[in-house]
């Protein structure tokens, strides 16, 4: 879009485009979108490296994934298919808001199809289908600094990355087992990118991490309280940390998912009745209807269908 | 001033170095147009626990400050022994990375509050095994096993492992302190009134364990302190400061017991012995 254009009118004044007119594409103006990708692209060659950005206000509060939705603005184009999840979801408030916000300043094209997505934007978790080299997953951030935690001073922080002085991250681990006697973070847990930067994967499930490690796609992660911005490049090597007595595991479950059958993906417990009786299903939405467009059953399907949880006709597109 | 080194032989730990661990010449510290410390000089030897004694004011944690690297002198030379094949070290210029890494191995400061030395939030245990993991000990078992120890070692009871240090005793959280800093093997220890703010018995008991720990450690010690009795019992050589200046040094008895600056005839004496 030319400077030109942008001089007539909200929008450039591009008719042809679809999307709403009165927003520039993608809602943030030019400037605003360059000074961003330069930020993108020095997090991109210093992995797991924090770089500060001027975060702009978003039309939604703090902590509902600003972050991320300015990341998302820098580097969607009007080619991409965009998809939000919230917690594996596509149907939750967030994701619904944030996915139906970038149509309309966007008019990209949406899914809930993760193969189908170039951008994929985040809370909480990463999909179960792997992603793929032509892909950029983008983490909404709630806070960027691992370290903040145990050492709330930036200035000291800063210099602890910049020294690789890593001692207190494990110092936490080592809390972790002398109180529960295993390492019980089970979200945010720290990761070692490419052997240098101590990074916050973000509250993902520490279920992901492996996910992480090597992955194909593009991942990038915007912190919009804290206005920092920072990446991992693909087939980046990421690292969850770990003593030599006590490896780093995820999480594992005793039954399948309840409507899919499912045992390799993250299950959330749902609670199905008031007389104690609880189910698990995949976290997941677009996995777990997948599988069960292709054929698979839980075993509590029809406890689902009984309390809502699942239409028949649901997954049917898939 | 220089002062002269103690004889090798009185001083000598077991495979100990034949030359000083810390050297500092002239050095002098000022606050804009006010003086911290002037022009103050001494060696350190292996094994060996220096005090600094003098008023409120007189330069002494100045002078500690500048010699653990956390304040910048404005002129003269600190020269560190690192040991590793380097020889003596300006630490003065030494790069901010190298002269941290030293202050978490080589060296350890003890503050005068245990809250400013202490993760308060971080239980006995992580707070001792801290050194070792930023060190690269990534066994949990050798960690939990080195925390357990020093907490013998200085005399808390096992069971307060997994204990918040706030929940403890001043004493004991003095001690605690000293477990965080010694589990290193430090060379060199800086401590800033390690009894200050605790009753005479604390006191007492804690300058004993602090002497068992540098006797059988061999660790050197630059010990600040606004109390003879504590410079008495535990050093070897005393600064007397005033001013910024040191204005009487030497071995401690001798200094206590045969005051020649005036100024140190009236801290003696103002003393009262038990």
């Amino acid at each position: 879009m030319s400077l030109l254009k942008d001089a007539e009118g909200p929008g450039g004044g591009d008719a042809a485009r679809p999307g709403d007119p009165h927003y520039n594409f993608a809602y943030l103006d030019e400037q605003t979108k360059r000074m961003i990708r330069r930020c993108l692209l020095k997090a991109i060659a210093v992995p797991g490296y924090q770089v500060p950005f001027g975060g702009r206000e978003m039309p939604l509060a703090y902590g509902w994934g600003t972050g991320g939705m300015q990341v998302t603005a820098a580097v969607i184009g009007p080619e991409d298919v965009f998809k939000v999840i919230d917690q594996g979801a596509d149907d939750t408030t967030n994701a619904v808001s944030i996915r139906r916000f970038f149509q309309r300043v966007t008019g990209v094209e949406t899914t809930e199809k993760t193969g189908d997505a170039t951008i994929i934007q985040t809370r909480h978790r990463i999909p179960e289908t792997p992603l793929k080299a032509d892909q950029i997953i983008v983490y909404q951030v709630p806070q960027p600094e691992p370290l903040r935690k145990l050492e709330p001073r930036e200035g000291e922080t800063r210099k602890l990355h910049a020294y690789s002085e890593y001692g207190l991250m494990q110092v936490r681990l080592y809390e972790d087992i002398s109180q529960f006697g295993h390492i019980a973070t089970t979200y945010s847990y720290p990761v070692m990118v490419n052997g240098r930067y101590i990074t916050s994967p973000t509250p993902i499930p520490k279920f992901d991490n492996p996910k992480m490690d090597r992955m194909p796609a593009l991942q990038l992660f915007g912190a919009g309280r804290e206005r920092r911005i920072y990446a991992i490049p693909p087939y980046t090597s990421v690292k969850s940390l770990d003593f030599d007595d006590h490896p780093f595991e995820v999480q594992r479950w005793d039954k399948p998912c309840g409507l899919c059958g499912a045992t390799d993906s993250y299950l959330d417990e749902v609670i199905t009745d008031d007389k104690g009786g609880k189910m698990f299903v995949c976290s997941d939405t677009h996995y777990c209807e997948m599988r069960r467009a292709a054929g698979h059953a839980g075993p509590a399907y029809e406890t689902a269908k009984a309390i809502d949880l699942v239409h028949d006709d649901e997954g049917a597109d898939r | 001033m220089t002062y002269q080194a103690p004889q090798e032989d009185l001083y000598a730990v077991p495979g100990g170095e034949a030359s000083p661990l810390l050297i500092a010449r002239n050095v002098t510290k000022y606050y804009g147009a006010m003086p911290g410390c002037l022009d103050v000089g001494f060696d350190i030897w292996p094994g060996e626990i220096l005090g600094i004694v003098g008023e409120s004011g007189s330069g002494k944690s100045t002078l500690l400050g500048c010699l653990s690297g956390r304040f910048v002198p404005t002129s003269g030379e600190i020269l560190f022994d690192r040991a590793d094949g380097g020889g003596l070290t300006d630490i003065v210029n030494l790069p901010e990375p190298a002269r941290r890494r030293l202050m978490r191995t080589a060296w350890g400061l003890v503050h005068q509050n245990p809250r400013d030395g202490l993760r308060m939030g971080i239980s006995a245990g992580g707070n001792i095994g801290e050194r070792l993991m930023a060190a690269g000990e990534r066994s949990y078992g050798r960690v939990r096993g080195a925390a357990e120890d020093w907490m013998d070692r200085v005399e808390i009871n096992r069971s307060r492992i997994d204990d918040r240090p706030s929940v403890f005793s001043g004493g004991m959280q003095q001690r605690l302190q000293i477990a965080r800093v010694m589990v290193s093997e430090p060379r060199l220890v800086f401590m800033d009134e390690p009894t200050g703010g605790l009753d005479v018995s604390v006191q007492a008991r804690l300058l004993d364990l602090l002497r068992v720990l540098v006797r059988d450690t061999g660790v050197a010690a630059v010990v600040v302190t606004h109390d003879l009795a504590v410079a008495r019992h535990l050093t070897d050589r005393l600064m007397v400061m005033k001013g910024g200046r040191v204005v009487e040094a030497g071995l401690t008895d001798q200094v206590l017991d045969d005051p020649q600056h005036p100024y140190t005839q009236i801290l003696t004496s103002a003393v009262l012995m038990a």
